[in-house]
């Protein structure tokens, strides 16, 4: 399927619950209200027109007035690639947990709470992942300072 | 194999510091006797904040770190990233660029796997073909060396095109380097691969059934060693792959289950053949040209993103930029192949014994830096 029948196969689908769409970009993408993500990657998963069955990529990026999270699907089966985003608030980033859909967003999931602290809800071991348990904030956040110490040691 | 439990649960740490864990991987046992009831991984001993470095220098500047992701396939990883930035730019590149990126990509993915074959059996206990496989990784070193000075971060391939040219005679070189090299590789296979013992040690054990690998993600060789072909090269051709003849090796099960450590590793001698047949191609279709012809004066993508994924020795390596139309990237997310499979390797060792840990572990083959990034 080309991205474009992707796209309105989901605004079909979910309708307002997408909210925005850009497509004729090199990767084409739509923004997903972050109440409905984990009914919209299920749809996209089982589906047979769509067989979103790999996930390639999980992370989190910090726009300064939000962060969002990033999901690159892809079809092993129909070949075709797409995009979703959820657009969550700085202060308190949640959305809902894919792990259940794909396996491997278990530790992608964590390495977005570790980095960036947003929130997975349903998540089965939220704990971080590449920096130490006691670390304190969230390295790739915009306005990260960078510590001095870390346990009487300089960094 | 009859197995007594005992009922009592012991944890029991692997590493960081150890031998077979190929880098500073931590693995917490809990082991019964010798079964292991659940091995979980803790990563990140070897994290030097490679996304964050690359948000504070230049596109052009973050190629030397993509270089110390993956440090035994470095060709392989700054390809990647620099295809991706080519893709967000727009920028084409002429034959002869492709062709020598073709030769170096392929040339580094059999000292790769050379390596993981080598250091596999030295895991299991078979010293010598580690010490066949490292004279004749050292060869492919020595063409590196001769190309562009480094051995094993070598900052080669550049957004538009290339450091240097290949220096004269280099073709000839490499081709007498295949004449030698591939009957080796039957001698590696009577030395190691089909040797009685290794069977036994590998066959059976580490199990990942093709959709539970699918499910985690897993991609190159393990992938295919659970018998699913799939090879971006021929999914999603770049660089003009798809004008190549090769094949995609998969693991058939010949002694055992499908998916088995010997599958994995069977996967990568095979895989070495067929890069050494790609890369005779490459070196047939050199055509003359300027590498440097399309290096930008300026590397400055417009606003936007781009996802670009390469096959790298292993798996899929994607590079996530996002580009607000300055000089810095704004983010570089790797997607790293490795860290997919780690995730899953929970559920590979689980009912294990502790001696298979080590078996399932070279099988997977990871390389610490590019997990932890």
């Amino acid at each position: 399927m080309k991205p474009e029948e992707i796209s309105a196969l989901l605004t079909e689908k979910f309708g307002a619950r997408i909210l925005e769409s850009k497509l004729g970009v090199v990767s084409p993408w739509s923004v997903v209200e972050p109440a409905a993500i984990l009914e919209v990657c299920q749809f996209l998963k089982f589906d047979d027109r769509v067989l979103m069955d790999h996930l390639e990529l999980l992370g989190g990026v910090d726009y300064k007035d939000r962060i969002e999270v990033v999901y690159i699907l892809y079809s092993m089966k129909h070949h075709h690639r797409y995009t979703l985003k959820v657009k969550l608030p700085r202060d308190n980033p949640k959305v809902r947990t894919v792990e259940s859909v794909w396996g491997v967003a278990n530790w992608h999931e964590r390495e977005a709470y570790d980095m960036l602290g947003v929130e997975f809800e349903g998540h089965s071991d939220l704990r971080r992942i590449l920096c130490p348990d006691d670390w304190e904030g969230y390295p790739l956040r915009r306005d990260y300072k960078f510590p001095t110490r870390y346990r009487d040691m300089p960094v | 194999m009859e197995v007594e439990y005992s009922g009592e649960v012991m944890t029991l740490n692997m590493g960081p510091q150890h031998p077979a864990t190929h880098g500073v991987l931590r693995l917490e046992l809990k082991t019964d006797g010798e079964v292991v009831a659940e091995a979980i991984p803790h990563i990140g001993y070897l994290h030097r904040c490679f996304e964050k470095h690359a948000e504070n220098v230049d596109y052009p500047g973050v190629i030397p770190f993509t270089d110390r992701l993956d440090y035994v396939a470095a060709m392989n990883q700054e390809l990647g990233y620099v295809l991706a930035v080519e893709k967000l730019m727009g920028i084409q590149v002429n034959n002869r660029v492709h062709c020598i990126r073709i030769i170096m990509a392929e040339l580094n993915r059999i000292a790769s796997h050379l390596l993981a074959a080598g250091t596999y059996g030295n895991d299991i206990g078979s010293i010598t073909p580690f010490l066949h496989c490292f004279r004749d990784r050292e060869m492919i070193l020595d063409f590196f060396e001769q190309t562009c000075g480094a051995r094993l971060l070598y900052n080669y391939n550049w957004i538009g095109g290339l450091m240097f040219d290949l220096p004269p005679g280099l073709e000839e070189k490499i081709i007498e380097f295949l004449n030698y090299f591939e009957p080796l590789v039957d001698h590696l296979n009577r030395l190691l691969s089909y040797n009685h013992i290794f069977i036994k040690r590998t066959a059976d054990v580490g199990i990942l059934p093709p959709e539970r690998a699918v499910f985690y993600g897993v991609t190159g060789p393990n992938l295919r060693g659970s018998g699913v072909e799939f090879d971006v090269r021929k999914d999603e051709p770049y660089l003009g792959y798809e004008d190549y003849d090769f094949e995609v090796p998969v693991g058939k099960g010949e002694f055992g289950p499908i998916g088995s450590c010997f599958d994995r590793y069977i996967v990568r001698i095979l895989e070495v053949k067929q890069s050494c047949k790609i890369t005779r191609q490459a070196i047939a279709k050199l055509t003359p040209g300027d590498v440097q012809e399309a290096i930008p004066k300026k590397v400055k993508p417009p606003a936007g993103e781009v996802y670009m994924r390469t096959e790298c020795p292993r798996g899929e390596l994607g590079y996530y930029l996002v580009s607000d139309g300055g000089t810095k990237p704004y983010r570089v997310k790797v997607k790293s192949p490795c860290f997919a499979t780690m995730s899953a390797f929970r559920e590979i060792s689980r009912g294990a014994m502790i001696s298979d840990i080590v078996a399932i572990v070279g099988s997977i083959d990871i390389v610490l830096g590019e997990i932890d990034r």
